[in-house]
């Protein structure tokens, strides 16, 4: 699992992918450029990248309602999201999803999510076709600190032990479900404990950092992959921003945001290592650092410019067929 | 009398109810807010600010907040009510409705019945409901329309502050469940509403408008929209009732059918899909019921066949308006 240059440079890219894409998102709703609710990645970059890495397009994820990020690192087209997050007709999902349904099946990718933990179970049917077929594929269903208290996980969880399924459960700890404390919301004091009664191996990361979190996957993938079951994947993380765009963000210690973007910048992590280890200068990362910028203005320019749905497009893609009743 | 909105309407209802019944209390997601967390606790109040103020007036014992966790929260509330208490949890979106289906349908809405009459669960279950916000295919729907369909629930869908709160408070002391859908575009509409308690009896429908020349029902976030239509209408002479049920179920029939009796003309209006919906629901009514009444076609004025689409220019397109309701009036005259 060893990452060469090439490697390095494509994870950093992404990560700085998500966060471009989520700060201009943030623009553009402040700006009133863009409806509906929209939960930003920003701060989580490497919990996407560090899995996604690991996976193929013939790997299925299922994401959240936090999306952007697990879609991005998974290869789904950024202009077309970003027009998606327009409402354009040109947009990924044509304009009927939206942010919080970001999807792209032929990139593994099987959508964000509206409903708290309604990927999990999806993730494990996902994960029975590849144990089904005995391609070594495996199914990934990201969680949050929030969406694993839910019923549908727990359910999920166990019908892939039982099942033994390559499904791999990325638990985000972020530290908020909405405006409520992880503290509050998980009732025992181990959620890393909880989650392996279910009989699975869990596997730690720091969130804030791409090794960290790409070793984890790693461990867990290789579990999931070698037929050995399903698998977890416990990270400890932060959202640099509130819940949804406008979140007033009562529920923060003072300074808390200031801490996170200073000492838990999956970003500033990443150059910090490579100034140690001399594998990639900082000139090289500024230069993709401006590649990135470039594509995230070209994809709002484009954004802006795309052709608008049109009434009868309602009605489009309800079926793929009804007959001839409508 | 001052003008409240909708949402201070029912958190109004929340406080007086709280106040004087010791059993009544509040749960679910975020209602108080910040639990846990290093913020204060109570400064949230729900998502749409409803349950405002309730962890400050009553404390932690009163205004409970869960895990998200809605088959739990439903049967908390259920099992609770079935004890004698009166909670009132929240869903924080209608469309929630679909991971605690169980908890309302098989459990909540048949205690009574297959309990042969010996129970009572006066919980009451509040959602916000229907679309208007861009929020796409799992934050938009109504499902009022579709929990209407099971005997055992009472369903109840206010289109404006004052009958909000009335509807509230009997919602509050009323003995059977409630399921109570709250048109989250209409939050911050404001009308008169009076600073005391009072009810609004379940079943007795609204009249907005009056006129001899058709019947317009419409629900929720859809009779300010009739009302327009309406009112347009007037400066070309054709004069319209204008029916607000309040309640699917019960659905004031009565009410319905003397109206469309006097003129002879009916248009449903909801911002549903149209199969097994309120609209075909009202106008199999009037056709059963007030067939030789009937002077035209009854006409049904509803979102299509199709889940509610993100992009807000298809969804204005989705949920109907007013020029779609004038149409259709106009359509039982041709
Ligand atoms: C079934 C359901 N319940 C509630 C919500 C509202 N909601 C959206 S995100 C969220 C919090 C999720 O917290 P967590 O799982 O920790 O994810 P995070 O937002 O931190 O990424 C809630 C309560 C929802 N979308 N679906
Ligand atoms: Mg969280």
């Amino acid at each position: 699992m060893s990452l060469d240059k090439e490697d390095l440079l494509r994870a950093y890219r992404m990560m700085k992918t998500i966060r471009e894409f989520e700060e201009r998102a943030h623009t553009e709703i402040m700006n009133g450029q863009i409806a509906g609710f929209t939960h930003l990645y920003t701060g989580q970059e490497a919990n996407a990248v560090g899995i996604c890495e690991h996976l193929s397009d013939e790997d299925a994820i299922i994401s959240t309602h936090r999306g952007h990020g697990h879609c991005i690192a998974k290869g789904a087209d950024v202009p077309g999201m970003m027009k998606e997050l327009w409402g354009s007709s040109e947009g990924l999902c044509k304009g009927k999803g939206g942010s919080m349904h970001v999807a792209d099946v032929d990139k593994g990718i099987l959508g964000a999510n509206g409903i708290v933990a309604g990927g999990p179970p999806i993730s494990v049917g996902a994960a029975l076709a590849a144990k089904i077929r005995k391609n070594g594929k495996v199914a990934i269903s990201f969680s949050g600190d929030g969406s694993v208290n839910q019923g549908t996980c727990f359910e999920a969880m166990n019908l892939a032990v039982v099942l033994e399924v390559p499904a791999v459960f990325v638990i985000e700890n972020n530290y908020y479900s909405e405006h409520t404390n992880i503290s509050y919301a998980v009732g025992c004091d181990d959620l890393k404990a909880r989650t392996e009664a279910f009989g699975f191996p869990v596997f730690e990361a720091d969130g804030a950092d791409f090794f960290s979190v790409y070793e984890a996957a790693g461990k867990a993938i290789e579990h999931a992959r070698s037929g050995k079951g399903p698998a977890g994947v416990f990270a400890e993380t932060g959202r640099f921003h509130g819940h949804f765009v406008g979140d007033p963000q009562y529920y923060r210690a003072e300074g808390e945001l200031e801490d996170l973007r200073e000492n838990s910048d999956c970003l500033k992590n990443f150059r910090a290592r490579m100034a140690e280890t001399g594998e990639i200068s900082a000139e090289e990362l500024d230069a993709v650092d401006a590649e990135v910028m470039a594509v995230i203005e070209q994809s709002v320019v484009d954004a802006k410019a795309a052709a608008r749905p049109t009434p009868e497009q309602v009605t489009a893609d309800v079926y793929i067929n009804y007959g001839a009743a409508s | 009398m001052a003008e409240k909105t909708m949402r201070d309407a029912i958190n109004e209802a929340l406080h007086q109810a709280m106040a004087a019944d010791d059993s009544v209390f509040v749960i679910g997601e975020d209602v108080a807010g910040c639990n846990g967390a290093p913020g204060e606790t109570g400064t949230v109040g729900g998502v749409f600010g409803v349950t405002s103020g309730l962890y400050q007036a009553f404390g932690p014992d009163r205004c409970i907040d869960t895990p998200i966790s809605e088959s739990a929260i439903v049967g908390a509330a259920s099992g609770a009510a079935l004890m004698g208490m009166r909670p009132v949890a929240e869903i924080m979106f209608a469309d929630f409705i679909g991971v605690c289906m169980d908890q309302i349908v098989n459990q909540m809405g048949k205690f009574r019945y297959m309990f042969g009459g010996k129970s009572r669960c006066p919980a009451v279950i509040r959602f916000a409901a229907g679309g208007g916000f861009s929020a796409a295919g799992q934050h938009s729907q109504s499902m009022y329309q579709v929990m209407t369909s099971f005997p055992g629930l009472k369903v109840v869908i206010p289109s404006n502050a004052y009958d909000a709160k009335g509807l509230m408070l009997q919602a509050i002391q009323d003995d059977d469940p409630v399921l109570f859908f709250e048109p989250k575009v209409l939050y911050q509409e404001a009308c008169e509403v009076p600073d005391e308690m009072y009810t609004i009896p379940f079943g007795e429908a609204s009249f907005l408008r009056e006129g001899d020349d058709c019947t317009v029902v419409a629900f929720g976030q859809m009779v300010p929209k009739a009302a327009q239509a309406i009112d347009a209408l007037e400066a070309e002479g054709i004069s319209c009732d204008l029916i607000d049920p309040r309640t699917s179920s019960p659905l004031d029939t009565n009410a319905i059918l003397e109206s469309v009796e006097a003129t002879g003309r009916l248009v449903v209006v909801d911002e549903a899909p149209p199969r097994c919906g309120l609209t075909a629901d009202i106008a199999a009514l009037a056709a059963d019921k007030a067939f030789s009444s009937l002077k035209g076609p009854i006409k049904q004025v509803c979102a299509p066949h199709s889940p509610t689409p993100f992009s807000p220019e298809l969804e204005a397109s989705y949920i109907p308006d007013s020029s779609k309701i004038i149409a259709a009036i106009k359509g039982t005259m041709a």
